[in-house]
């Protein structure tokens, strides 16, 4: 098996104990000016009763002790700086450098958002010129900066049509969603205060027309569709599924998750979707972080323009940009401000840096998951043969013949150098396998991948036991998630957590 | 595990274990199986009516959640307080210390609809073949 | 393309190994009307040099060289350059979700220092591992309180931050929930006489923010027990997470839902920040967003997970607490770091200054003619000033000494029609408080 391990994998063993382990007191590891103004008795200021007198655990330590500790810390997580993550749906691509550069910028970080709009021009002019690149690129009317994430761009959305039907007298009750949608889609509708309806996919894994036709009603609000679907195959009747949505009154609502297999190469406006989201934070490159942030836009068709969250960017005659916070029939605010600044800063240098050639990026994409798949193809189970585009989903049927499934060979996947892939959807493949690499790796980079899954294969074989108790190579083996569950340790106390530090 | 005789199956895998008009509910060795550890349950207060076939509370594993559904009709009498320390009862003796409510049961005829251990034997065979299919 | 690692030549080789020939045909299943026959008319492509002299030029176009006396929300403190040392490894800017424990140590680890810090700080139990922001946060808790107590009604204060309010109002509208506003007394806070008729059996959640819009601490033990008298949780939201340093924590709420802006994040024109929602420890399982807990693995190591995964979007979809997916994480690791270079006497020393500066500050507007200050609860960085004439105007005269004013209280609140929220934060030195004050004395010398 060593042999076959061509990718080091390495798990820096590094001990760290939790800052506050390392707490000591009179230590300090930032120094503030010293203050130039009289000195004020907080007893005095505030009173007994608001008076605090220090944060009870709050760490204390050095300067080279913070460096040390977050440094060792970073050093046990993998990255797309270190190697591919082939997760489903997520879109690990690139994080450019010099858009970290261009965020932290002065002049861009310390702008204040409630600060003059005469002096908020350049910020202005980057938001107004994100907006007309995204809606180039989707084909859309309008657009909205202002939502979070992903998740917060489907309310979004979903208030939006809620607004808009309401305003034509039938508020309507339901939305459509796939039986292979993402969580985010129901848990969202539900909050927008509409009842789930499932539609099964057809034995090809796309939307069954059939049962559309039968379930679209004037009850029926919205579909949600994700294109290409989450199995990474194009919905390719979605112009006839717009039509039968049109046809009742109901809108298309496309969720942008997997827009990378789309910009440059057509673009949704054009194949009847009336209101998206996009994921900046996956087709547009800006950094998970470990979980976000984010930012989550919705690009719509004018249909829906009168009720955009404010504010809403507009040219005045003078040729001034400002932020319009009175329209009579917006949904009103989705958050506070006007949007993760910061992350579509991001964005739009990521789109400038590409210009038309944008459409590279997208086949690319394609190309990997294409290749990944030809070559994977011999040796795991694809549930549905219809061409793949920016991903491709296999199941564990064939491994499950020897007690081993998708978590094992996910697991299993980390000793041999990578990140899992996607294992917890799309719901419609017991056992799935998700595979998304993205245009940034090279044919090296694949060709690891590959030869790593292959192995995995065998040894699913031959020797399953070794997949089974996957991983070995780890700083910690498989955590305990059922104890962690039942008994909940969800912060650090000053007696109970005296434990070992990990060796 | 032996599924016991003098207890009536759902086939959303509850057994019911009737006496006088009350009855003890449970989920099953199958259903436990199925689960996982379990790591939580949510069951309904004392004094609780319910009808045929609405969910009455839920089942937590780490990776999924698994409503239970009324066999029968009826009012909570009590639920299991032991479950609140030691999930894992469900897990270890399903069809003993593992149960979940005590109800007083609003009409006993329901429960003749339900499968006797056999017939559930016999259900769950046939899951097995499916999903192995 | 600098960012594609692919050569002309492994793209040959690589279509060759899938059969085809070109690229195109890997695009086939679009139906021919709808695939582009032109590229985009996007602007660029720009090299490297090339984007940061588009974005320094905009930088240029905003208010640098300015000096702010602006809070309301979104505050500038001192920022050590270690957080983004920090920020900026690849390791933690460029990894994924946390959902594989095993090669996410750092990540979960972080996440678990970060719930404690918040814990620590608000006094409550448990904390969550960030929302999107603290108006986000704020609703999130009133939802949360909604579903603890299965009650429609909430008590909002009219002293709680405009735009949080307006966040919660459009989340309100379909979910059934009905928002009544309390007003504010004479002093600044929560008019508790106006509660008691308020509060009644069918409110869920009693929703407050101290220190409050204006820069008022609300006195939250009496709004607690009215509150708890009928049933319903006191939420308490913060907007300036600073004044935790030298005020006490607020352990009379049952929520408390926290913007962590202040530790270590610059304003960026109103984002990314981190919302926080800490709570009683007997309301975690109705809690939004993700959680670390601390376990062990198979071979009795420490370690973290994310756990109790069955509230959320992925595992319980349409009955999930919350449809969060991505959250703020990067955000709230900054924070950590953050507040870990500050240490219990740094962020003592700097609530502390902050406390002085203010104080400062509103001794010397209170020398001029006119100006008086409006509230009389004790405030930590910001407070209330009326003026003798619209803010407005003294703003425009402000503008000319490159000072961008307070905040004018009278969009948000039409009685407050000539006062301004004044935020003066650690980084304000003597010499600019001083010259503001002058400024705002010449700026109301000027004949109308």
């Amino acid at each position: 098996m060593n042999s076959k391990i061509k990718k080091a994998s390495r798990h820096t063993n590094q001990n760290a104990g939790l800052i506050f382990e390392k707490s000591s007191p009179g230590k300090r590891a930032f120094d503030l000016p010293p203050l130039d103004v009289p000195a004020i008795d907080p007893e005095k200021a505030l009173g007994s009763a608001h008076r605090r007198g220090g944060v009870e655990g709050f760490p204390e330590v050095s300067e080279i002790e913070v460096i040390r500790h977050f440094t060792r810390l970073s050093t046990w997580n993998y990255a797309i700086d270190l190697g591919m993550y082939p997760l489903g749906s997520c879109t690990m691509k690139y994080n450019p450098r010099v858009n970290e550069y261009i965020a932290r910028l002065a002049g861009l970080a310390t702008e204040h958002p409630s600060q003059p709009q005469e002096l908020s021009q350049g910020c202005l002019k980057i938001l107004s010129l994100l907006e007309k690149c995204l809606l180039e690129i989707t084909g859309m009317d309008a657009i909205t900066l202002q939502p979070a994430a992903g998740a917060q761009g489907e309310l979004t959305g979903l208030l939006l049509t809620r607004a808009y039907h309401e305003k034509s007298g039938n508020p309507r009750r339901k939305v459509l969603i796939p039986d292979s949608a993402h969580g985010t889609n129901p848990a969202t509708a539900v909050i927008a205060g509409y009842e789930v309806e499932n539609i099964k996919s057809n034995a090809e894994g796309q939307v069954d027309i059939g049962k559309l036709r039968a379930q679209v009603t004037e009850d029926v609000a919205a579909l949600m569709l994700t294109n290409p679907s989450t199995l990474g195959i194009f919905e390719q009747q979605i112009p006839e599924i717009a039509a039968i949505l049109h046809g009742k009154g109901a809108l298309l609502y496309m969720d942008g998750a997997n827009m990378n297999a789309l910009a440059g190469v057509t673009r949704p406006g054009e194949l009847g979707v009336d209101v998206m989201h996009l994921n900046l934070h996956k087709t547009f490159s800006t950094p998970h972080g470990g979980g976000g942030p984010g930012a989550g836009p919705v690009a719509i068709k004018k249909i829906l323009e009168p009720f955009l969250p404010v504010p809403v960017l507009v040219e005045k005659v003078d040729g001034k940009l400002a932020l319009d916070f009175h329209r009579k029939e917006s949904i009103g605010r989705v958050k506070a401000f006007s949007g993760n600044f910061g992350v579509l800063v991001r964005a739009l240098a990521y789109i400038l840096a590409y210009g038309p050639g944008i459409r590279q990026a997208t086949e690319d994409a394609v190309l990997n998951a294409n290749y990944i798949r030809k070559h994977l193809e011999p040796d795991f189970d694809l549930p549905y043969a219809r061409p793949s585009m920016h991903e491709v989903v296999f199941s564990d049927a064939l491994q499950k013949k020897n007690g081993v499934n998708t978590v094992d060979i996910a697991k299993r996947l980390i000793d041999y150098g990578f990140h899992p892939y996607t294992t917890a959807f799309p719901l419609i493949v017991p056992g799935a396998l998700m595979i998304e690499p993205t245009e940034s790796e090279d044919k090296e980079e694949c060709d690891l991948f590959i030869d790593a899954m292959k192995s995995i294969a065998e040894e699913a074989e031959k020797t399953p036991e070794v997949v089974r108790t996957a991983p070995h190579t780890t700083r910690v083996r498989r955590l305990d998630e059922v104890g962690a569950a039942r008994k909940p340790i969800l912060r650090w106390k000053p007696a109970a957590s005296r434990s070992e530090a990990a060796d | 595990m032996a599924y016991p005789k003098q207890f009536r199956y759902t086939k959303e895998h509850e057994w019911v274990d009737a006496k006088d008009g009350n009855a003890t509910i449970g989920i099953t060795d199958y259903a436990q199986h199925e689960l996982g550890d379990v790591v939580f349950v949510e069951l309904p207060a004392t004094g609780t009516a319910f009808t045929a076939g609405k969910t009455f509370g839920s089942v937590e594993s780490v990776k999924a959640v698994s409503d239970i559904y009324a066999p029968a009709s009826g009012e909570v009498i009590e639920a299991n307080a032991a479950l609140q320390n030691k999930p894992e009862l469900i897990n270890t003796d399903p069809h003993g210390e593992g149960w979940l409510i005590k109800v007083k049961l609003a009409n006993p005829a329901e429960l003749t609809s339900l499968m006797d251990a056999a017939g559930y034997e016999a259900y769950i065979e046939e899951k097995k073949k499916e999903a192995s299919a | 393309m600098r960012y594609l690692p692919k050569s002309p030549a492994e793209r040959q080789e690589m279509l060759a190994a899938i059969g085809i020939n070109s690229i195109e045909e890997l695009f086939s299943s679009i139906p021919e009307p709808y695939r582009l026959k032109k590229p985009l008319d996007l602007p660029g492509p720009l090299s490297e040099t090339e984007l940061i002299q588009y974005f320094q030029a905009r930088a240029a176009e905003n208010s640098a060289g300015y000096t702010s006396f602006l809070g309301a929300g979104v505050y500038n403190h001192l920022r050590s350059v270690v957080t983004d040392t920090i920020l900026q490894r690849g390791e933690f800017l460029t990894s994924y979700t946390p959902y594989q424990a095993e090669i996410s140590q750092g990540t979960l680890q972080a996440i678990f220092e970060f719930q404690t810090l918040m814990c620590q700080l608000t006094g409550q139990e448990v904390a969550n591992a960030s929302m999107y922001d603290g108006s986000t946060a704020t609703t999130e808790a009133v939802l949360m309180a909604e579903r603890l107590t299965g009650r429609r009604r909430v008590l909002v204060a009219r002293s709680v931050h405009p735009e949080y309010r307006d966040v919660l109002r459009t989340y309100a509208k379909n979910s059934g929930l009905k928002i009544e506003e309390i007003p504010y007394s004479a002093a600044g806070r929560v008019d508790s006489n106006e509660l008691k008729t308020a509060l009644r059996d069918d409110v869920c959640a009693l929703v407050v923010q101290s220190p409050n819009f204006f820069g008022a601490l609300e006195n939250l033990a009496p709004l607690a027990d009215a509150a708890h008298a009928s049933g319903a949780l006191l939420v308490t939201a913060i907007a300036e997470a600073l004044s935790l340093g030298v005020v006490k924590s607020p352990t009379e709420a049952d929520i408390v839902a926290m913007e962590a802006q202040s530790f270590g994040l610059a304003p960026s024109y109103g984002g990314p920040f981190a919302g926080v929602v800490a709570a009683r420890e007997k309301f975690v399982r109705q809690m939004p967003g993700r959680l670390a807990g601390q376990t062990t693995d198979q071979d009795g190591r420490r370690g973290f997970v994310l756990t109790l995964a069955t509230r959320e979007q992925h595992i319980r979809r349409e009955k999930a607490t919350s449809n969060i997916c991505t959250n703020q994480a990067l955000c709230a690791l900054a924070a950590t770091v953050h507040l870990a270079l500050l240490g219990k006497e740094g962020i003592r020393e700097m609530a502390e200054q902050n406390l002085a500066k203010a104080q400062y500050t509103l001794e010397e507007l209170e020398k001029i003619p006119g100006i008086k200050r409006t509230f009389k609860a004790p405030f930590f960085n910001e407070f209330t000033v009326e003026l003798p004439r619209s803010v407005k105007i003294v703003n425009a005269e402000l503008l000319k000494d490159k000072i961008v004013g307070p905040f004018v209280l009278g969009a948000a609140y039409s009685e407050l029609s000539k006062h301004a929220l004044v935020c003066v934060t650690e980084t304000a030195t003597r010499g600019e408080i001083e010259r503001f004050a002058g400024c705002v004395r010449r700026a109301l010398e000027q004949p109308l």
